[in-house]
């Protein structure tokens, strides 16, 4: 036990120290190599020449890790998706053939269709509602918490927490899921709801909007509370009603921001791993992409070139999204 | 919003409800996990979590022992004893299985073999006779239960079930892999804010376009990557450092259909590649923020001779501390929630589990132990709570520059 702390406090140490050493190391290497205090010319072209090396060396681990985790898998997955089960053999296009005509990749296209029509609607629904409701009460940011707090928990975590709520006995036993319970309270049956078909999708997304809904509140609250007063202080005089008010003035002035909620949901959503994977792996008609590239890279063999074509699609669907993300939130900023 | 401009209506309490309804429903599926982690197998299975707060009932039966060992009290015969083996206290008790709460505590039933029975609150019970007799009785009783709670499946899954083993692999994954892209990031961001060198405005855009690639994309081809360098290299088992940074785990089949003999999945590995993961969004959250920081100071201090590294350690740093602070926040929660990449290039072995590997396992394998997994999956999240009502307000600072400045 001591030991095993003392190896994980050793193992740590040595990370991070060696991540120090080299920006200080490499500093100090350049000053000595280039000593700026020599006189005359020589000292102004030392430090001229320590001036455009330094940028590189601040940057360098960061090029480095970039290039290799990011910039040779992408280059990497094109390869792969062109070749057979362990990355030698060119097939052409065969794998992008086998995943149009799939029955399983259809079944996970599906759900991920229908994850992404519910979740960010649903999550950025309530955000919005929470967000706007909790401005006006005195305990709204305790509120604003304890519904932010899924956020830390982690999708597993997450998922332990649904199991209990969703777990199901016989009809007739006592039942100790909360679900399962409130329904036998008003007098409906038990049902078995992780494996209800189609519908067991929805109850997956549940715990998708139990964690994004905070994200979605944190965000629009800050939105809401950036609208001009004078806009509400005119329709109050105009005899407009909260609900009015609510849709007509401030909804149309935060729209940006929902759309920028809505879209961040939606790329969470198009990568949802976890849950899946944890809660069913894809049994009872529950499959996602994520869950199916993880299946085919890693399980029963593995072949890589069916796994790198579903995670290609993947990235396919997030970039048109990310990209007008990105550039709206440039934008916002006045382009920096 | 309904009482905008100091109106106060009456929708006011309105809004009071539905705030509360939906604090109850977000909290309660944790609130439920919570109690049931400090409850018992038994009671898990018996009853709802819901019900551990207020005393149960249950109908259970005793047995008295033989009448020839009643004591003579007062002229009379008696048999005593408590039907009550644990603590509780006893509502109703009876002498028939038909009738079996026919009785309140305290009563005297009259038996039809001329003998008396009675139980008191506490569970004791005096059965008589005026004259010697023999035989044994069943008494039924209704027991109430006070909420109990037990710290045992804590004790367990710490000591026996190797959890412990995942809460230190957890932390020792993610704190370098927090602390390392901070560093890189912080470098990074620096130059491509403040330093002037050719190609600048290609990389800003460059570490901008990689936001969008998923790490889903990268990990077929980084485990292939690490099993050629483990092929390659013979990392030295004797020395300290061979002991830390490999861990033996489960080989991957190569081309040619062998078994790869040196695991690369180590620490090592994971904390470059959760800082490869998390480099993009690092260095465009603190480059935007570094850029922010007001010129003057920094352009004084390069007049006054102070080199780039000096105004960054001494200037930039400091100033920059809550963006620092709050992709901290998300790094570290991030790498302490992730389960995908911890898969791949963690091995899959028992003692080099992370808590989420750990749970997904108790998930699949013990789907029945729910007093273990309720445990391990509290001590799993409650790091992350922690940190989250900690250093809420860094967090919510930090969305708010990711996503909409």
């Amino acid at each position: 036990m001591l030991q095993q702390l003392l190896t994980a406090a050793i193992t740590i140490g040595i990370g991070i120290a060696a991540a120090f050493a080299y920006f200080y190391g490499s500093n100090i290497l350049i000053d000595r190599m280039f000593p700026g205090s020599v006189p005359g010319d020589r000292g102004t072209r030392n430090i001229r020449i320590a001036s455009a090396i330094r940028p590189w060396l601040f940057l360098f681990p960061a090029i480095f890790a970039l290039t290799l985790y990011l910039v040779y898998p992408v280059i990497d997955s094109i390869w792969l998706s062109f070749h057979g089960p362990s990355g030698v053999k060119w097939v052409g296009l065969k794998n992008y053939i086998w995943f149009a005509n799939n029955g399983t990749i259809h079944e996970a296209l599906f759900n991920n269709f229908l994850w992404l029509l519910v979740v960010p609607a649903a999550s950025t629904f309530f955000g919005l509602i929470v967000a706007a409701l909790t401005d006006r009460i005195f305990w709204g940011n305790i509120a604003k918490s304890l519904i932010f707090m899924p956020m830390a928990i982690s999708f597993v975590g997450a998922t332990v927490i649904w199991k209990f709520v969703y777990d199901y006995r016989g009809p007739g036993q006592t039942q100790i899921g909360l679900l399962n319970a409130v329904v036998t309270w008003f007098g409906g049956s038990p049902q078995a709801w992780i494996t209800l078909p189609f519908w067991n999708n929805f109850f997956l997304m549940v715990i998708l909007i139990w964690i994004q809904t905070g994200f979605a509140m944190v965000i629009l609250s800050a939105a809401l509370r950036g609208i001009p007063e004078e806009t509400i202080e005119a329709a109050v005089l105009d005899g407009a009603n909260g609900l009015q008010i609510f849709f007509r003035i401030m909804v149309p002035q935060i729209w940006a921001t929902i759309a920028v909620v809505w879209t961040t949901i939606t790329i969470t959503v198009l990568k949802v791993f976890d849950i899946v994977y944890a809660m069913t792996n894809g049994q009872w008609n529950t499959d996602v992409l994520a869950n199916e590239m993880y299946t085919w890279m890693f399980e029963g063999g593995g072949d890589f070139g069916r796994g790198a074509t579903i995670a290609l699609i993947i990235m396919l669907l997030v970039v048109p999204i990310m990209v007008w993300n990105i550039r709206n939130a440039n934008r916002e900023m006045g382009g920096h | 919003m309904l009482s905008i401009g100091g109106r106060k209506s009456p929708l006011i309490w309105a809004v009071h409800l539905s705030v509360l309804l939906l604090v109850v429903i977000w909290t309660i599926p944790t609130a439920g996990l919570f109690i049931t982690s400090f409850r018992t197998a038994d009671q898990i299975s018996v009853s709802g979590w819901w019900t551990a707060l207020s005393s149960s009932e249950r109908n259970a039966v005793a047995r008295t022992p033989d009448a020839s060992t009643a004591k003579e009290v007062n002229g009379k015969y008696v048999v005593t004893g408590n039907v009550l083996q644990s603590g509780g206290s006893v509502a109703k008790f009876g002498w028939s299985s038909l009738h079996p709460t026919q009785y309140d505590v305290g009563q005297v039933a009259q038996l039809r073999d001329g003998t008396t029975l009675t139980v008191a609150k506490d569970g004791t019970y005096q059965w008589a006779n005026d004259k010697p007799f023999s035989g044994t009785r069943r008494i039924f009783f209704t027991a109430k239960t006070p909420p109990s709670f037990t710290l045992d499946n804590y004790v367990h899954v710490l000591t026996a079930n190797g959890m412990l083993r995942a809460f230190i692999n957890s932390l020792t994954v993610a704190v370098p892999a927090t602390v390392i892209p901070i560093l890189i990031a912080a470098y990074a961001a620096f130059a491509l804010a403040w330093m002037q060198f050719p190609g600048r405005s290609l990389l800003i855009a460059i570490v901008v376009g990689l936001l969008v690639v998923p790490l889903q994309m990268s990990l077929i081809p980084l485990l292939t990557l690490y099993n050629a360098i483990g092929h390659a290299t013979v990392v030295p088992d004797s020395s300290l450092m061979g002991h830390v940074l490999t861990i033996s785990g489960l080989g991957l089949h190569s081309d040619d259909g062998k078994m790869i003999g040196i695991n690369p999945k180590s620490y090592l590995g994971i904390w470059l590649a959760h800082t490869g993961f998390g480099l993009p969004l690092a260095i465009y959250l603190l480059r935007n923020y570094m850029v922010g920081l007001p010129r003057e100071i920094i352009e004084s201090s390069r007049v006054d001779g102070a080199t780039d590294f000096q105004i960054f350690r001494k200037i930039i740093l400091p100033l920059s501390f809550p963006a620092l602070a709050s992709f901290a926040i998300f790094q570290f929660l991030w790498t302490w929630n992730d389960l995908l990449v911890a898969t791949v290039f963690l091995s899959h072995q028992q003692d080099s589990l992370v808590m989420t590997g750990k749970l997904k396992d108790l998930l699949g394998s013990h789907g029945g132990d729910w007093e273990i997994l309720a445990a391990s999956a509290f001590i799993s999240i409650s790091v992350p709570l922690l940190v989250f009502f900690a250093l809420q307000k860094y967090l919510v600072r930090g969305l708010l520059a990711g996503s909409v400045k």
